[in-house]
């Protein structure tokens, strides 16, 4: 049986339907986060944009709840997670991207840079 | 009939020398190009929403790729427009 799989970093961005209430639109994410934590990944940073406008209408929505997430799983949980997206409804659109160091530095700069500008 | 160099225009012929293009990831010393970031990568389309080719971007051919890449995902995550009209 192959080792405890490497663990490697992704980027998770889904867009919910906009008819999602409040706290569906919470616990859809956290929904989300915790399947990752049971496949033995780790949450890096969750980042939950709210209502956005769509450049172009999907679905005949032209407004969608963003979410993103950084998060480090093993290689195989990503297939997985991906079935699961596709059967949830409240899910117009998904993408998993992988994320290299210089995208990770990337990212760590920027939440430092938000991080200072709310603490000042 | 006048000779080549003779010909004398009113006034200089001179073409004006247009600045040099640069990469400009590489001057600033990016590596990472974001897709979540529109309105930086509006900086590469035209009004029409479509990508500028590299001799207009003055991207190197690694950056040019990275920034086509993230548009893609950018407009498969409907942050930026496949097409529209008054992008600007």
């Amino acid at each position: 049986m192959a080792t405890e799989n490497k663990l490697q970093s992704y980027e998770l961005m889904v867009i919910f339907t906009p008819v999602l209430s409040e706290d569906d639109y919470k616990n859809a994410q956290k929904k989300y986060s915790d399947y990752i934590k049971e496949h033995g990944g780790n949450i890096v940073h969750q980042d939950a944009w709210g209502l956005r406008s769509l450049a172009y209408p999907i679905q005949k929505k032209t407004t969608g709840l963003y979410f993103v997430m950084e998060y480090e799983a093993p290689t195989n949980t990503n297939a997985t997670l991906e079935i699961q997206m596709n059967r949830d409804e409240s899910i117009i659109r998904h993408m998993v991207t992988r994320i290299d160091k210089f995208a990770a530095a990337y990212n760590q700069r920027k939440r430092n840079k938000l991080a200072t500008e709310n603490a000042s | 009939m006048a000779k080549q160099n003779e010909i004398k225009f009113l006034t200089s012929q001179r073409v004006e020398k247009r600045p040099k293009k640069y990469c400009r990831f590489k001057k600033m010393g990016l590596r990472y190009i974001d897709y979540k970031d529109g309105e930086f990568l509006k900086k590469f389309l035209n009004e029409q929403g479509k990508m500028l080719p590299r001799r207009i971007t003055g991207n190197s051919l690694k950056f040019q790729r990275k920034v086509s890449q993230a548009i893609k995902k950018a407009r498969q995550m409907a942050i930026l427009p496949y097409v529209t009209d008054l992008l600007k």
